[in-house]
């Protein structure tokens, strides 16, 4: 090739190369000179890397030392593990991890279940114009920020709040959806129902408007009822991104919802509502216990790292799922 | 699709409207409520008399919000962080995504430079390295903190190689052998083609810098500094009645007393929320096309 850019020739690479493929390797003094701006674009994203992923990671050495300002990393002591025994040793880590898992998990099944419901309700509505709205109305608190919602909620949900009047006029008891330790993970997890079903249902959605139509018009002349049609040809067409959804939600298990949470918790509530990020922001950064908060976090950080790595894996075996 | 005009199915198809309809107000009435407090007289809403339609209509907290001297300097900062960040956003996503995508150019280290922003992405130090970083960095209380780390998302990154991907190699071969540079093929040949997917780029960037409230919180301790999200932070959650730093409003001390904090914190939400619900029905179909692309595709 006479402007001599080559193409990459690997079997893996997924793009189709060109039929004037060269396969002869060239120095890198050659491709420097012919793409180093390829380099200089990168650049700008490196240095950002370098800085703000990378350069943060040495304050994970604070879960293992005494730490002391004036001393610097280096100059403090050495103290292994004791910190996480010290963690461990306490009964408050075991109930944080396990509000953590219970509401990151409630959250995930009920969010995906809804947002699956009402795709398949949409898909069966042949008014394209209620479709549109009820589209709108649905998927629009995904975009708003939970300072919002969580305002709106503690507007609605305190004893005193609408809610409870129209619970109160049909006869129910007041719901303590804020200050019951009983009742308020179920207002978390609810509440992110609300939020995102809308957001989970346009996936959906999505794959069920790729359902070959012609499969739907064959079941029906086959004498396939509604009922039929969902299970032989809808459910098996959505099957794959159920799966792919479920793969990638695996690496969301301690993601309780800090943001959320922080905006909707009381002390009244620590008992049932309180997630590791909250524990991580309240040790450290209100306490200044960086050594405790930094321990906690990396925990969550390293589960959390392992959890996504399984998630992507299992998407690529069970549903093609690539990053990159 | 197909018609069915048995009375079973007909039944079902009813139950069907009903069952969204009811899903739809379910995502509506809340709103409903929140902006018929905010308009609605103080009396009312400490009766509580208000559920989905104002009672003594008036715009009392919305005067007294918009004359507030922090709600003013605190939507100027929204306003710039969303300017300078969504700037900012797709000046990097472009130039990182546009090397990332040119498969057919063999680059040594591009699939280790890959891994590291896959790493990065995934993998954090955690909440109390992050932050003691930014303060060795002089990011603390520096309005710098709320555009440069987001400044690189991994997301959009992604998003917008596989949009470069698609554009096909014949179109920049001819311009290859004019001699044109990789800048050159990245400005007049990538990005005038790859205007809608730049729109939803910037959209979600919109969206995330207008809704980030956290990051100001942790790094930013003067008040005057805190974008509307975080200062909400401080009325609408923490329910402080008026600002702590920039003294109040032009308006009478008294007006307050004919404001109830209900009303006002609904007032404070919905103006908060109002950019977004403005902008979003007309642009939903950009917004979804982002979510389904990023959510799916990957």
């Amino acid at each position: 090739m006479a402007n001599g850019i080559s193409f990459d020739a690997r079997p893996t690479a997924r793009r189709r190369a060109g039929p004037e493929t060269v396969r002869t390797r060239q120095s890198f003094g050659t491709i420097w000179r012919q793409h180093w701006q390829l380099y200089a674009m990168l650049l700008p994203a490196a240095v950002l890397l370098i800085l703000f992923r990378f350069y943060p990671l040495w304050g994970v050495s604070l879960a293992f030392i005494d730490w002391e300002p004036m001393k610097g990393v280096l100059g403090s002591a050495f103290v292994g593990l004791d910190v996480y025994r010290r963690i461990f040793s306490t009964p408050d880590m075991g109930l944080i991890i396990r509000n953590t898992v219970v509401i990151a998990v409630g959250k995930i099944i009920l969010v995906q279940s809804a947002g699956l419901a009402f795709a398949l309700i949409i898909h069966q509505l042949g008014w394209s114009f209620f479709r549109r709205i009820s589209q709108t109305l649905t998927t629009l608190p995904y975009f708003l920020s939970w300072i919002i919602v969580g305002g709106i909620m503690l507007q609605i949900l305190p004893t005193r709040g609408v809610l409870n009047m129209v619970l109160r006029e049909i006869g129910l008891g007041p719901v303590r959806f804020l200050t019951s330790p009983e009742v308020f993970p179920w207002t978390l997890i609810w509440s992110e129902v609300w939020k995102n079903f809308g957001f989970a249902a346009v996936i959906y959605l999505a794959a069920l408007v790729g359902i070959n139509p012609e499969l739907y018009e064959a079941a029906a002349v086959d004498g396939a009822g509604r009922g039929a049609r969902l299970l032989h040809v809808t459910l098996p067409g959505i099957a794959p991104t159920i799966v792919l959804m479920a793969c990638l939600n695996l690496g969301n298990v301690l993601e309780a919802g800090f943001e959320q949470v922080l905006v909707l918790q009381n002390p009244a509530v620590y008992s049932t509502g309180d997630i590791l990020d909250t524990y991580v922001y309240r040790a450290g950064i209100l306490s200044a216990q960086y050594s405790l908060a930094t321990a906690v976090g990396l925990l969550k950080s390293v589960v959390g790292f392992v959890m996504v790595c399984l998630s992507y894996w299992l998407a690529d075996r069970l549903a093609n799922y690539r990053v990159f | 699709m197909i018609r069915e005009n048995r009375l079973p199915d007909r039944l079902v198809t009813a139950i069907l409207y009903l069952t969204a309809l009811a899903m739809s107000l379910l995502c509506l009435i809340p709103f409903l409520h929140v902006v018929s407090v905010s308009l609605s007289s103080r009396t009312a809403v400490m009766q509580m008399q208000v559920n989905i339609w104002p009672v003594g209509l008036n715009f009392d907290n919305y005067r007294f919000l918009t004359r507030e001297a922090q709600v003013v300097q605190s939507t100027a900062i929204s306003v710039g962080r969303v300017l300078i960040g969504v700037s900012l956003n797709l000046l990097i996503t472009i130039l990182t995504a546009y090397p990332l995508s040119r498969d057919s150019i063999r680059l040594p280290g591009r699939n280790l430079f890959k891994v590291l922003l896959l790493f990065g992405m995934l993998f954090h130090g955690g909440l109390i390295p992050t932050f003691l970083s930014m303060r060795y960095l002089g990011l603390y209380d520096n309005l710098a903190v709320l555009v440069m780390p987001p400044a690189l998302n991994v997301f959009f990154i992604i998003l917008m190689m596989n949009f470069f991907r698609a554009i096909p190699i014949e179109m920049t071969e001819a311009a290859t052998i004019d001699g044109a540079s990789h800048f050159d093929i990245l400005t007049r040949i990538y990005l005038p083609v790859s205007l809608p997917s730049l729109a939803t780029v910037a959209l979600f960037s919109a969206v995330f810098h207008w809704n980030s409230w956290f990051d100001g919180l942790l790094y930013l301790r003067k008040v005057i500094y805190w974008p509307l999200q975080t200062y909400a932070y401080a009325r609408v959650v923490q329910r402080q009645l008026e600002s702590r730093a920039s003294g109040g409003t032009e308006l009478n001390p008294l007006f307050l007393q004919q404001l109830s904090p209900e009303g006002l914190v609904a007032a404070f939400i919905v103006l908060v929320a109002l950019p977004i619900m403005l902008v979003y029905p007309f642009l939903q179909r950009y917004f979804l096309q982002g979510l389904t692309l990023g959510a799916v595709k990957g």
